[in-house]
């Protein structure tokens, strides 16, 4: 099944995808645009890998680092389907990353790779998008650069973990104003989800409703105001986002 | 009258109290109790975010390494991280030792809690968006470099010791000169005071919701003194802010932990 957090007629409705439409929690059946589109979980917790695809790492000039490089994203940069991230005008290179989110189904402390697909609810697709300009060296990827407001695309669909039957090998694609920029599969993960939910719970615990951010494949193309983004992932979801210039987030006295 | 926002254990809402620092006194809904006597809860909601070389000592000390790989030049804009929910404790909890690790860093910090959500705000307007402030504890497995997120250093379980309560805004009269303790078994460790942040909290709070915004509850946590404490299994660790609280914390093993509370 799919699922979706959205505000219809001024409330917050779970909904499942019923046939091209979507069913809310009260059995009314909207179209898909009629609704506007929260992320499926609302964040809690959300690590997200950098550099876990090879091809990436290389295009960046990075080596494969020895631990995984993991960071944390705030509630702030999570924002929904059919959603408006800007771009800073100050900027000149922002780059979607489109990758497999993974949520978490339930408390996990020290869990075995084996075993991790039992801790997983389901899977959706998130856009990391990153300001390039703004990377420092401290830890790295720095907040500025990827913790911006509404800078993280989440959605549409959270997809029950039992539908996807090898999450290891799903093919994700990103479309800039229609064309394919990125192309990469998540068979390509240097860790894939099982042995990251294996490191995560080796020191820490999570729980129901934290996310995990995969890594994204090579790929990445600077983005323009106006430009329309779909990162797409095989069997979970196709994620548009448009890219806004600063001036219309000024605020006035 | 200094006011106060706390959480007891056992409660699910905040409760609302006045703090007599002299005599240890808190007084809720007229009763007054002293203060080693009520059950402390995580006095925070939201997200935490720390701040790291904000304090001069602590820039100074990497200053020479900033020319170089792999930082190459001094940080421009804040740089922040973010303590996850699964490591917020209360005053009096039990921070867990991990297993392979000896000693552990205490990051004394004085936490701004958020109270208007505060998107670009500006310098001199800044405290308008503050609620009070608490004393947190950034718990840390020492690392040296800060080239790479420290999750695995920072985000444990049970390492943001935070409380034990919200002091409101107004009682702290400048937050930018507030002396800072950290005892460990009785003993001072460290002394430092906020007057040494490169960037004072108004600046800090401008500076950082220029590019992300700050949710009420949300706190930030305005930097960690140089040379934090190290302390080690059944140590007991007080962090005093003047004027603000005292936050205190046992390690255990995180081995038996469970069977320690």
């Amino acid at each position: 099944m799919k699922h979706a957090r959205v505000v219809y007629n001024g409330s917050i409705h779970h909904a499942i995808e019923k046939k091209g439409n979507m069913q809310l929690n009260d059995g009314q059946i909207v179209k898909e645009n009629e609704v506007i589109w929260l992320p499926p979980v609302g964040p809690r917790t959300v690590f997200t890998l950098g550099l876990n695809y090879v091809d990436h790492a290389k295009e960046l000039d990075f080596n494969v680092p020895k631990e995984p490089l993991v960071f944390l994203k705030g509630p702030n940069t999570f924002t929904g389907h059919l959603s408006k991230t800007y771009r800073p005008s100050d900027v000149s290179f922002m780059h979607y990353e489109c990758e497999l989110a993974v949520v978490i189904g339930d408390t996990a402390r020290n869990v075995r790779k084996e075993e991790a697909y039992d801790y997983v609810a389901g899977y959706t697709v998130a856009n990391d998008y990153v300001m390039r300009d703004y990377l420092e060296n401290y830890y790295r990827p720095n907040l500025r650069a990827k913790n911006r407001d509404a800078c993280t695309p989440l959605g549409p669909w959270l997809v029950d973990a039992q539908d996807i039957s090898d999450p290891m090998n799903l093919t994700l694609r990103t479309y800039v104003n229609g064309a394919v920029t990125q192309e990469g599969t998540t068979a390509d993960m240097i860790l894939g989800v099982p042995e990251l939910i294996e490191y995560l719970t080796s020191f820490m615990t999570l729980s129901a409703g934290d996310i995990i951010l995969t890594g994204t494949p090579k790929g990445s193309v600077d983005t323009k105001v106006g430009d329309e983004v779909v990162t797409e992932i095989e069997g979970i979801g196709r994620l548009v986002n448009t890219i806004i210039g600063e001036d219309t987030l000024t605020k006035t006295k | 009258m200094i006011s106060v926002k706390l959480k007891l254990k056992g409660m699910q809402q905040f409760m609302r109290g006045t703090v007599d620092f002299k005599e240890g006194i808190v007084g809720i809904n007229g009763d007054q109790i002293t203060v080693d006597k009520l059950p402390f809860d995580i006095p925070l909601s939201g997200t935490v975010y720390g701040t790291i070389l904000n304090y001069k000592g602590a820039y100074e000390t990497l200053k020479t390494s900033m020319h170089k790989e792999p930082y190459k030049e001094p940080p421009k804009a804040p740089i922040l991280y973010i303590k996850p929910a699964n490591t917020l404790i209360s005053s009096d909890a039990v921070i867990p030792l991990p297993e392979d690790i000896s000693e552990l860093e205490m990051g004394a910090a004085l936490g701004v809690v958020i109270g208007t959500q505060a998107t670009k705000i500006a310098e001199d307007e800044a405290f308008d968006y503050v609620f009070g402030y608490t004393v947190v504890n950034d718990v840390s497995i020492p690392h040296e470099s800060v080239y790479r997120p420290a999750v695995k250093e920072k985000a444990r379980d049970g390492f943001c010791p935070a409380g034990p309560w919200i002091i409101e805004r107004e009682a702290v009269k400048n937050p930018d000169e507030l002396n800072i303790y950290v005892y460990i078994n009785g003993q001072l460790k460290q002394e430092n005071n906020t007057s040494n942040l490169i960037r004072p909290i108004g600046k800090l709070l401008a500076d950082v919701t220029a590019f992300m915004t700050l949710y009420e509850g949300d706190t930030l946590l305005v930097g960690i003194p140089e040379n934090a404490p190290l302390a080690s299994v059944n140590d007991h660790v007080q962090i005093e802010i003047e004027g603000v609280g005292k936050l205190q914390n046992t390690i255990k093993s995180e081995k038996n932990l469970l069977g320690g509370l």
